[in-house]
């Protein structure tokens, strides 16, 4: 047989189905569900008269919408909590595992996946959510649907798909100190820009990703969507089954011994062809800061904010300008220099254990900013109770940061947590947009070690001089 | 699903590269638990102002984009977040055709579930779209999936390619579901011959 590359491998086990200039029919291992993008995916099944083909391969949580404050109160935005009742309604008829706002294992739904053992290397994985992309740290194919996909994956386990082209990203060297996972995927997607990875599954490989946690291999596959990827992919290795031994729903004893043998064979074949390579050198990689309404419009902690009179393509030019107009900046002032009003720590992106305790670290004996209101949303309740044991809660508390509920918060700002209009935050979450985190608002995506040296200083600082404590 | 064959109607004109679905339809109005009634709410932060009256500096609520079918924008548009409801509040808004550079995949593909065509045409073709539209506002194009062709009423006439499959899924206006199910012996077998059932 050809060289294949992970992806491919992946690919091929799963097809169930396919002719010539059509899509493929792909088999699905395992769909996650919340309540935002599946009520009408329900709705359609109960108006069809279907049924859940594999309630057992389907596992619910909520998370976009919850509040992260007393969970004993009751939810006080009626529509958030009638979408919420109607997850818990549709998950008793079909028979679906839901991890409710009870439940100690809820969380943001690719944070609870990985740490539950749902993920697993070698799976097809989908979910009502782009940053589904995340679990492609696992080796696992995985990607974001839209609403009527979900229905189809309820309805029939499968989903047709047409094979996008496969990107090999090749990252050479060594991270330096003080710079993260979260650094490399914004200093990547800077690189290749918000659509470079349109059409495309993006493979991750090289020295500098075999050396990330599976932590930070989760933070880079997450953003994957924010180049424009369908997935990311990063293959399984030791740290990959470290991390899923003894996990409650990965195989236990000898079928984990078995499963590994298998998932050992899950990289790509010497000499197996890519679409398109490219080749970076972490070395060189710097802390990022964005500055603008994109996760491309990133820059060096140490530079200052661009001159979109110096952008060649005019449909950039534009973008720039727009975007500094929102943001409040002006062409040439030092990143350092700018000074925030908030900073938030969670989200899929940098809510687990190994970011809260980076950002604990650099936060340990200092104070919040007077003026910055600061907030620490953990990943998943089993986040938070991790952190709590290791005394991480009470240095936040102490510095004066809040710590709140398990949820996506105000990554997105669905529920009561968001920004003011103009409030600049600096924020470790995935996208900057436009008042993506409350109308008005100004995010800076950074990382959580970024986010936590802000909310400190009340501006920006390089956390390569932190003075840690 | 409503079935797409041709289409005739107004050009809006969205000057903006890598518009993303929370711009599209914003967060606070993802509660619903219907697909429809999102129209009221497209590009909801840019249309109205902080006191809920309409903001005359957007493009939508231009006069000569009164009524508009058809949406033209620059490259990238739909990124971010997966949210169906972002082809839902435009096809609710009115639109049926969507002419960009480059779409994000999975709006690209959420669209087509929809009834509603995303056209891609090269940045150069967009821009000549762009000038020829501003020459004669109000602009009406007629989009045509039969012959997969956009035609004004000056003559100008632009080909287009759609994967054949999905063209035909909305010229027929196909179900998704039913076409896969068609195929539950495959599933089943797969399921046998991998231990899941």
């Amino acid at each position: 047989m050809a060289p294949r590359t992970l992806f491919e491998k992946i690919w091929d086990d799963h097809v169930v189905y396919e002719e010539d200039g059509k899509r493929t029919l792909l088999y699905i291992d395992l769909h996650l569900i919340h309540e935002v993008t599946s009520p009408q995916a329900f709705e359609g099944l109960r108006l069809a008269g279907r049924r859940v083909r594999r309630p057992e391969r389907t596992f619910a949580t909520v998370d976009h919408n919850v509040p992260t404050t007393d969970r004993s109160l009751p939810i006080l935005d009626p529509i958030a909590r009638q979408q919420i009742e109607t997850l818990r309604r549709n998950c008793e008829e079909f028979g679906i595992q839901l991890f409710d706002i009870h439940d100690s294992r809820q969380g943001i739904v690719h944070v609870i996946g990985p740490e539950l053992g749902l993920t697993q290397p070698g799976m097809t994985i989908v979910c009502g959510d782009s940053h589904t992309s995340t679990h492609g740290a696992f080796g696992a194919l995985a990607f974001g649907i839209g609403t009527s996909e979900v229905e189809h994956v309820l309805a029939t386990q499968t989903l047709p798909q047409f094979k996008p082209r496969t990107l090999e990203i090749r990252v050479e060297g060594q991270l330096p100190e003080g710079v993260s996972a979260k650094d490399l995927i914004l200093y990547l997607i800077g690189q290749i820009g918000v659509q470079g990875g349109i059409g495309y599954c993006i493979e991750y490989t090289g020295e500098a990703i075999r050396q990330l946690s599976m932590e930070g291999r989760m933070t880079v596959c997450n953003m994957s969507i924010e180049a424009g990827a369908r997935a990311g992919l990063i293959a399984p290795d030791d740290k990959t089954f470290d991390y899923l031994r003894d996990r409650p729903f990965a195989p236990k004893g000898e079928a984990f011994e078995r499963a590994v043998a298998k998932w050992q064979t899950l990289s790509s074949d010497p000499g197996a062809r890519y679409d398109k390579s490219l080749v970076f050198d972490a070395s060189r990689i710097e802390p990022q800061v964005t500055w603008g309404t994109n996760p491309a419009q990133v820059v060096p902690v140490s530079g200052r904010v661009p001159d979109p009179s110096q952008f060649p393509d005019p449909v950039e030019r534009a973008a720039a300008e727009k975007a500094l107009a929102y943001m409040g900046l002006e062409p040439g002032t030092p990143i350092e220099e700018i000074r925030i009003d908030r900073v938030f720590i969670g989200s899929c992106t940098n809510g687990r254990i190994e970011d809260l305790r980076a950002a604990a670290a650099v936060v340990r004996g200092y104070k919040v900013a007077p003026w910055v209101q600061a907030m620490v949303v953990p990943g998943s309740g089993t986040v938070k109770r991790q952190a709590e044991q290791e005394g991480l809660d009470r240095i936040f508390l102490e510095a004066g940061f809040e710590w709140r509920e398990p949820g996506c918060s105000m990554c997105l700002a669905m529920n009561p947590d968001r920004l003011e209009p103009g409030q600049r935050c600096a924020s470790s979450t995935n996208r900057n947009f436009e008042g993506r985190q409350g109308r008005g608002g100004r995010t800076h995506l950074v990382s959580p070690a970024m986010a936590a040296a802000a909310a400190i200083a009340g501006h920006f600082v390089d956390i390569r001089k932190w003075r840690f404590k | 699903m409503e079935p797409f064959v041709r289409h005739t109607g107004i050009v809006a004109l969205l000057d903006r590269a890598n518009v993303d679905t929370d711009q599209i339809i914003p967060k606070q109005f993802l509660k619903r638990i219907e697909r429809t009634g999102f129209g009221k709410f497209l590009f909801y932060d840019w249309r109205f102002l902080e006191d809920g009256s309409p903001n005359p500096d957007f493009e939508l609520n231009r006069p000569e984009f009164e009524g508009a079918t058809i949406l033209l924008t620059r490259r990238n548009f739909g990124c971010g977040s997966s949210r169906e409801h972002a082809p839902w509040a435009l096809l609710d808004y009115g639109f049926r055709v969507i002419i960009a550079p480059s779409f994000a995949d999975i709006f690209f593909n959420n669209c087509f579930k929809n009834g509603m065509l995303p056209i891609v045409l090269s940045e150069e073709v967009v821009e000549g779209l762009f000038q020829q539209a501003r020459k004669h506002l109000p602009y009406r194009l007629t989009v045509d999936l039969e012959r997969c062709v956009i035609e004004d009423e000056y003559g100008l006439r632009i080909l287009f390619e759609v994967d054949p499959f999905r063209r035909e899924c909305l010229l027929k206006g196909l179900d998704d579901i039913g076409l896969t199910l068609l195929h539950e012996d495959k599933i089943l077998a797969y399921e046998k011959a991998h231990g899941i059932v």
